[in-house]
């Protein structure tokens, strides 16, 4: 158990930590997708046409792996059409053209007294995990063995470079989080609470250790990357593995991140579901880099626009981190609920050198916080022994991009183990 | 934001470059390289010159004429032609010094696939080649500074220690006042090298140290002066220098510490019981070959994985 896990030290660029979070006014237009979380896409309830108000639920449906959609302000339904998302889906998606006045609907806070009633607020809320992934926070509150669950994990580490925005959370609504805490431990029955913070957040910190009072444990790791990743945030704080095929309950542990929890508390508090977001709107070519609380469905464009524009040329624009985001094709492209950074940057930082050969010096195996032996990866897909990969197990890797941010020959090794994970499982079917 | 690049993550890298590594290498053999000169003279000079130039032009001679894209800016010729002129007696004529790189270089190295794809340290070959071919010339060691009646071929520590000769002080063979080839000699500035490459990460330390332990007990425990032997001959510069080369030893620490252990053995029964006095060149080409095999069997499994039980008890 003492073993550490292996990180790497990647430059932390968090140059809007120290800047408290800008409001956004509603733009003209906002476009929302129906797929914001992992798993099935909602049905849109509304028709063109329509008029909407801010927190109305535009898309809902009955499958498991879902949480409801609302609309982010009041106007009209001017169109319904398909958009791709950024991981290349086609999925249907509501333009509302907003009527200046952002009406909200009459919301009413939500009781809360048992796990039923927080695992139904948290649907009807549409939260999702806020930290990427995107989660839907009311499934992953209501494990099936929610008798073994011990442990809440507050995750507040951010390890990416770049984003800021968990950190503003925690500077800007501290009480949130601590109520959320309580709240959570209460309905699960849990005895035991982190908050886990990268030791690069020294205010943050300082803040949640005076507000802990014995109700959660503040755990400080090393500012390195991956912290936050979550098996490897649960492994810092208890030291428990969880193994491939394994859900975070399965070894009694609930993760949370610290935005998705402070969002969470409100949302019970007021009634008002998710339609805003805190993104870190960051990168060499942004002018005025910020945080902006902003209206989900806002187009990037806009919301790079509000932050003083782009200055130099624009190489790659991401949603998400430079270590595990994902590069946009053009800027029309709407923040979503599980983005929690938008970065404008520049070839002169996105850029590398064609790769090299292996030179095997290990610098991957040793990036590797599952201890996988990416080089090994890379020589076994070329040569197709799928057999070795799956001895290997590849499909333990969660993309990080250690490796190949590491890699000496600047390899294509992280997305060489994606092409991999994606052979195998056409290969068992 | 008209033309964006899309592409998979990661999208920012590290600074570290194959070039960067081989620089390091390279800085880190320059104490003994230095010490080497001043110690052997104009010779050394020279030798160096011309090994480190044929590697490189026969490198670039080679990527030019297959018509291969030109990676002679990794500098790792530069590496591979320092260490022929450091494990070559500065007594050696200089066209075999060439040869000798150009062997390494283009046989040893680029036939296979050059960098990352050779089987065996390109120096090491070079060096065993023209030492087997050309014996008498490759192996008249002189002492630090001799120069005009001096310049007789003295006998390295390993020739004596093996003849049971009476031995040097220990800091006289320490700093190198001893025969032998141009950059083994002073055990010092090998140490420096050494402890700057583990200390920026550029090498682990797995592979000298159980090379140079497996060496010191050994030899101890068959009768030989165990100090005097990690100390003298090539062994310092084979064990963190030649045996640590990424591409001919294993990737895992397992597999590293198997490789330096045989690496030991090998130069201590070569040493001990051969015609040889030196076995270090030998062991390490050996356990060059043995690479791909130890690497099979060390390969690393994470902890994050879950492995049915019949896999695992033939896995353990």
């Amino acid at each position: 158990m003492s073993v550490h896990l292996h990180t790497v030290k990647v430059k932390h660029f968090k140059n809007t930590a120290a800047m408290p979070t800008k409001v956004m006014p509603t733009p003209k237009t906002v476009l929302i997708p129906m797929l914001q979380h992992i798993g099935r896409p909602c049905d849109v309830i509304v028709s063109v046409g329509e008029t909407v108000l801010r927190g109305q639920k535009i898309g809902d449906s009955d499958q498991f792996m879902t949480a409801p959609i609302h609309a982010s302000t009041s106007g009209k339904v001017t169109a319904i059409r398909d958009i791709m998302t950024a991981a290349g889906q086609y999925v249907p998606a509501v333009e509302i053209t907003s009527d200046g006045e952002d009406k909200a609907i009459e919301a009413t806070p939500y009781e809360v007294t048992d796990l039923p009633s927080l695992v139904a607020a948290a649907r009807e809320l549409g939260m999702v995990g806020l930290g990427g992934a995107g989660f839907p926070t009311s499934i992953k509150l209501n494990p099936k063995n929610i008798d073994e669950v011990d442990t809440l994990i507050v995750n507040a580490t951010e390890c990416e470079p770049f984003i800021t925005s968990d950190h503003r959370e925690m500077l800007e609504s501290p009480d949130d989080i601590v109520e959320g805490i309580e709240l959570v431990k209460k309905a699960m029955g849990i005895e035991k609470a982190f908050i886990a913070i990268e030791s690069n957040k020294k205010d943050a910190i300082a803040l949640m250790k005076q507000k802990a009072d014995g109700k959660f444990e503040v755990k400080v790791t090393p500012s390195t990357y991956p912290q936050g990743a979550e098996k490897v945030v649960i492994y810092n704080c208890t030291g428990r593995i969880v193994s491939e095929g394994q859900l975070p309950a399965d070894v009694g542990v609930i993760v949370l991140n610290v935005t998705t929890l402070g969002n969470l508390i409100r949302g019970i508090k007021t009634g008002m579901p998710l339609t805003h977001k805190r993104v870190t709107v960051s990168g060499d070519c942004v002018k005025e880099p910020a945080n902006v609380y902003v209206p989900i469905g806002t187009s990037m464009n806009d919301l790079v626009d509000f932050c003083g524009g782009t200055v130099g040329t624009v190489d790659k624009l991401l949603m998400g981190g430079p270590m595990m985001g994902i590069s946009i094709s053009n800027g029309k492209h709407p923040v979503i609920k599980n983005n929690n950074a938008i970065l404008a940057i520049s070839a002169k930082l996105s850029f590398s050198p064609d790769p090299h050969p292996c030179i095997r010096c290990g610098k991957c195996t040793q990036a590797c916080p599952f201890g996988l032996m990416p080089t090994v990866f890379e020589h076994a897909y070329e040569d197709g022994d799928f057999d070795l990969l799956e001895k290997q197990k590849v499909n333990v890797c969660m993309e990080c991009a250690s490796c190949a941010y590491v890699c000496p020959a600047k390899r294509p090794l992280v997305q060489i183990n994606k092409l991999a994970k994606a052979a195998l499982r056409i290969r068992k079917k | 934001m008209e033309k964006l690049v899309v592409s998979a993550a990661p999208h920012i890298k590290s600074g570290n470059s194959t070039t960067k590594v081989m620089l390091s290498v390279i800085l880190a053999l320059l104490p003994t390289t230095v010490v080497g000169c001043i110690y052997y003279g104009l010779n050394a000079v020279l030798m160096v010159l011309v090994a480190v130039l044929t590697a490189v032009v026969s490198e670039y001679a080679y990527q030019k004429i297959m018509h291969i894209k030109l990676k002679i800016d990794d500098l790792s010729a530069v590496v591979t032609g320092l260490l022929v002129a450091l494990n070559l007696p500065s007594t050696t004529p200089l066209w075999i010094v060439a040869l000798a790189s150009f062997i390494a270089i283009v046989i040893a190295k680029q036939l296979f696939g050059g960098i990352g794809y050779n089987f065996a340290n390109p120096a090491i070959v070079g060096r065993i080649v023209v030492t087997l071919c050309f014996t008498e010339a490759t192996s008249n060691y002189l002492l630090p500074f001799a120069s005009g009646v001096d310049a007789v071929s003295s006998p390295t520590m390993l020739t004596q220690i093996s003849s049971g000769a009476q031995l040097p002080e220990f800091w006289k063979v320490f700093l190198g006042l001893q025969g032998g080839t141009i950059g083994e000699v002073c055990s010092l500035a090998l140490i420096a090298g050494g402890v700057y490459l583990v200390l920026n990460k550029t090498i682990s330390a797995a592979i000298p140290l159980s090379y140079i332990g497996t060496t010191f007990v050994l030899t101890a425990l068959l009768g030989h002066n165990p100090v005097y032997s990690i100390f003298s001959g090539g062994l310092l510069l084979g064990a963190i220098f030649m045996a640590t080369d990424y591409v001919t030893s294993p990737i895992t620490f397992k597999g590293k510490i198997i490789f330096g252990i045989g690496c030991g053995v090998i130069t201590a029964l070569i040493r001990i019981y051969g015609s040889n006095a030196e076995g270090v060149s030998y062991a390490i080409l050996f356990m060059n070959v043995l690479t791909p095999l130890i690497e099979r069997y060390t390969m690393r499994r994470t902890r994050f994985g879950k492995y049915s039980k019949k896999k695992e008890a033939k896995g353990q």
